[in-house]
């Protein structure tokens, strides 16, 4: 039986080998097809020489999730050989490079070998070595388009655009593609029973990964100050950011820069700086991953207690310590809502696909000031660093900043007293004053020990009750202003609910859409933010059971919501994923079920 | 606790160019020990900032953690004030630097807030070049707990309990040079003429200005002994020779007189000299300076005055072209590049 446009194809490279680029092109010429492509790319801590591998998951119907059962193989490393025959379906195929010969022991009798000495054809058609090795990778390229039916002129059309300007290097490239091409047709039979086939279904979609959309977010959100420390899986935001803002953001007359960057020495300094930047009134941010977040603490401390605007992104990655730091996990759920020692709480974001992080992040600007507090954006690794096919960025034309209660100098001038913490809507946000506004007015100071309304130091306890209970009716103004959680269409009734955040979403909408197949119908709540808005409660308290699905061990949203909405523990049914690959819709079938099906009384 | 200082003041103080009284540059009723180092410093800043007709508000003050770090509360009232984390200072002036390049940054830190818990941060705001003025009030010991040594106390100081430091004390003046602070000056908390000068300089100098003051901590460290030991030489001090300050416009230049040392008896046998500036050494070559520094801790003798100063500097900003418009106040115009970039970018990811 054939299918279209549903299979799963994984390659296995070595790390280092400029096997990315080649791998990618085979998703976008996939994405070109119009056809839904998801694309996963698994690799190790290591600059050069450890296995490394990328899964191309192609789903007529859109599923964007990662999928278990791989139908087709691809691997010229030898050094996981073993493992990648293992991990093909029964019946599927694996293709590999044949110059050396395969262990008669790997062979498996349950599936297709698909030998193609890529080596002896790069040998035998380029004599630069470095070539030899590069264009090995074109040339299975061209073998799965002929396996697979993808369109050589979509692939011409993606060398046309990569090598603008270096025409030169189109030619070996269509050379390498149709040696690898030529050779299947002359030795197999093609098309597999799985192939592609053009669509228009991506329609004007995008294809980015999450770390450069969040970037163009922040040039977007007018972030002018970014500080920050390399730790993967952040640091290609920073380097995004600057990529953009030095192509939209240099002062048209002068040349100069309308943003500065500063490679911090670690990343409490990065964070000391943002805080720094936002004190003095600019849009500051940075950006880590879970083992920054730990040395960020204390700062969140200050920020969150001198209610000083900062927006930061956490990228996470495996943890505990430096965990996984390649592998990806919704980990720091638990230690960002509530950073730093004393009774603190932060405001957080969930996007899920890069659209999500392209507004989340612009928007987290306008949170953090209309709030004077950190609002931190929960990425982590799989929507972070791979590319997914997602909705073209927008943005309101009027769009302006939102920044929340500052005075101006004329404000001041207006006004008979002022207060940096005095609330004085009810909502629990004072007024604020940027350094060097006003003359004589103003002028406050800043401090991470107890305070009162005027910011002068205090360790009365009437005052400090006063101020801490009025930060946190801050929160409460919060959930007014932070995204609202959104749900599955709920046509049929149903005794079970599902919660699934940021880059749970995929696997999740799959895995209700395989049981409402079987006739068990599950309605589905994505949340975006943090603090939970009164509506998150209201949906767990219409269904006998809610499955809440992360990825991560301790099932940390759920002890969240346990603690912030008082719900009863055994409502909430923890489904977790969290050995450091994408969560997979078969993971989450396998935990429901199971819940499902086994009486529980 | 901080009270708040009478509000009357004489009407016909006299004002400076900027029309403002000496008081309007105070703060609140310091909370330190009488007769604390610090509270001279934060006067030797009040008069400093006064006479420089700076503008308060113009001023950012920042700080950590520590019996320094209060002190800015106890000057410039109308200017803004951050205390920030222990060892912090420097990365939280850096990010306020960058966000508005038009302000003074004045950052004050103590020996444990600096050399200790925030050695990092102060090495790198060195390497930066961050245009501030960074005033560390050194008495070689934590006084907020209670005394215990901190990384600038030298080898062989002995602590009000009797006990010895075994450790090596860090020069921070001769490690900022190495690092490329581009202003370094050393001074005593009792030697007020010295030390407004000084400060006046940093504050006039585009670039980071180190300010290693040392302060005598009364109650912890004041005890024979100890080599951040002052009572004593506060008198000697009055003796030393003026040191003049010239507004930046020109060029700073010190005056110093010839090899004059203070020598200090101390109660175990060793000697301390306070030693000024000899025109033998240059104030612009890094080398000669650190040599006199070698030479000086040598011989137990401590130099004060300007060590060390580069007219080429070249601050973060200038390093990192930035506009010239401080970042903070730039506008929707200048950072939304708009929705025909947009469209142009989702075009190319497509």
């Amino acid at each position: 039986m054939s299918r279209v446009n549903d299979f799963v194809v994984k390659f296995a490279n070595v790390n280092g080998t400029g096997s990315a680029s080649a791998n990618f092109l085979f998703a976008k010429a996939i994405f070109r097809m119009g056809v839904p492509v998801s694309a996963k790319n698994i690799f190790p801590s290591n600059i050069q020489g450890l296995p490394t591998w990328y899964e191309v998951r192609v789903s007529e119907k859109g599923y964007l999730g990662r999928k278990e059962g791989i139908d087709l193989m691809v691997s010229v490393n030898p050094q996981s050989f073993k493992e990648d025959i293992a991990c093909v379906k029964p019946g599927g195929y694996f293709l590999y490079d044949s110059t050396k010969k395969l262990h008669e022991e790997f062979l498996r009798e349950d599936i297709h070998f698909i030998d193609i000495p890529l080596m002896e054809l790069c040998n035998n058609a380029f004599t630069d070595p470095r070539q030899k090795q590069l264009f090995k990778n074109i040339v299975y390229v061209g073998a799965l388009a002929a396996l697979l039916q993808i369109e050589i002129p979509v692939i011409e059309n993606l060398f046309a655009e990569q090598f603008k300007g270096k025409e030169k290097l189109i030619e070996p490239n269509m050379l390498a593609l149709s040696l690898g091409s030529n050779y299947v047709k002359a030795h197999f039979d093609y098309p597999l029973p799985f192939y592609a086939e053009k669509r228009n279904l991506t329609k004007d979609k995008i294809m980015i990964d999450g770390n450069a959309a969040a970037a163009l977010g922040a040039v977007y959100g007018g972030a002018t100050v970014v500080s920050w420390y390399p730790i993967t899986p952040s640091t290609s935001l920073v380097s995004s950011f600057e990529k953009y803002a030095t192509r939209m953001r240099i002062d048209p007359v002068t040349g100069k820069n309308n943003f500065a960057i500063v490679q911090a020495e670690d990343e409490l300094a990065a964070i000391g700086m943002a805080i720094g930047a936002n004190w003095n009134g600019a849009r500051a941010f940075t950006a880590t991953s879970g083992a920054g977040i730990s040395l960020m603490n204390e700062f969140l401390g200050l920020a969150f207690y001198a209610e000083i605007p900062l927006v930061l992104v956490d990228v996470q990655r495996g943890g505990p310590s430096t965990g996984m730091p390649t592998r990806t996990q919704q980990s720091d759920l638990l230690t960002c809502a509530y950073a730093s020692h004393g009774d603190t709480k932060h405001v957080l974001l969930f996007p899920s696909t890069p659209t999500e992080c392209f507004d989340m992040m612009a928007d987290a600007f306008d949170y953090a000031e209309m709030l004077q507090t950190p609002v931190i954006m929960m990425s982590d690794l799989d929507l972070g660093m791979n590319d997914h096919v997602t909705d073209p960025f927008s943005r309101d034309e009027k769009q302006t900043f939102r920044r929340g209660k500052v005075l101006t100098a004329e404000d001041l001038e207006n006004r008979k007293t002022w207060g940096r913490y005095l609330d004085e809507e009810g909502d629990g946000i004072p007024y604020r004053t940027i350094p060097g506004t006003h003359p004589t007015k103003g002028s406050y100071f800043t401090r991470g020990s107890s305070h009162d309304e005027f910011a002068r130091y205090s360790e009365d306890s009437d005052t400090y009750k006063r101020v801490v209970d009025r930060i946190a009716k801050k929160f409460e103004t919060a959930k007014k202003i932070i995204p609202s959680p959104q749900y599955t269409e709920q046509n049929h009734p149903s005794n079970f609910g599902c919660i699934y955040f940021g880059t749970s979403e995929h696997a999740s909408m799959e895995a209700m859409d395989i049981l409402a197949a079987d006739g068990l119908y599950v309605h589905g709540m994505r949340i975006k933010s943090f603090p939970f808005q009164e509506e998150v409660a209201t949906f767990i308290n219409r269904y006998d059971k809610v499955f809440v699905i992360e990825q991560n061990k301790m099932a940390q949203m759920r002890s969240l919501l346990i603690n912030e909405l008082e719900i009863s523990p055994e409502k909430l049914i923890p489904v977790t994923h969290y050995d450091g690959t994408p969560v997979t819709a078969e993971s989450i079938l396998s935990q429901v079920n199971h819940h499902v099906f086994v009486p529980s009384n | 606790m901080s009270y708040i200082k009478p509000k009357f003041a004489h009407p016909r103080l006299p004002k400076n160019e900027v029309g403002y009284t000496k008081k309007y540059y105070e703060g609140v009723i310091s909370t330190l020990c009488a007769g604390c180092g610090h509270d001279s410093i934060s006067a030797a800043i009040v008069e400093a900032c006064f006479e420089l007709n700076v503008e308060p508000h113009r001023v950012a003050k920042l700080s950590g953690i520590g019996c320094s770090s209060k002190t800015p509360a106890y000057y410039l009232s109308n200017s803004h004030g951050f205390n920030s984390v222990h060892g912090r200072m420097p990365s939280v002036a850096t990010g306020a630097n960058l966000a508005n390049r038009s302000l003074i940054y004045l950052g004050v830190s103590g020996d444990g807030d600096t050399a200790s818990i925030g050695m990092g941060q102060f090495v790198h705001a060195v390497r930066r070049n961050v245009n501030m003025t960074y005033i560390v009030m050194n008495n070689g010991c934590y006084g907020l707990t209670k005394g215990q040594d901190s990384a600038t106390a030298d080898y062989g100081s002995v602590s009000k309990s009797g006990h010895v430091n075994t450790y090596e004390g860090i020069d921070l003046c001769a490690l900022a040079i190495q690092l490329g602070a581009t202003y370094v000056a050393q001074s005593f908390s009792g030697d007020k003429q010295q030390l407004i000068p000084l400060i006046k300089g940093a504050l006039s100098h585009s670039g980071f200005s180190l300010i290693n003051v040392v302060s005598p901590c009364v109650t912890f460290n004041n005890n024979p002994g100890s080599t951040k030991s002052y009572d004593y030489v506060r008198e000697h001090n009055e003796a030393v020779s003026k040191v003049d300050f010239v507004p930046v416009k020109e060029e700073i230049t010190v005056s110093y007189d010839h090899s004059v040392v203070t020598p200090i008896e101390m109660h175990d046998g060793t000697q301390i000299n306070f030693h000024k500036l000899s025109p033998v050494w240059d104030p612009e070559n890094k080398i000669s300076v650190l040599s006199a520094l070698m030479f000086a801790k040598e011989k137990h003798e401590m130099l004060t005055g300007l060590l060390y100063f580069d007219k080429n500097s070249k601050e973060l900003h200038e390093l990192l072209h930035t506009t010239d418009t401080p970042l903070h106040q730039l506008s929707e115009k200048e950072l939304i590049p708009g929705l025909e970039v947009l469209e142009k970018f989702n075009e190319s990811m497509r």
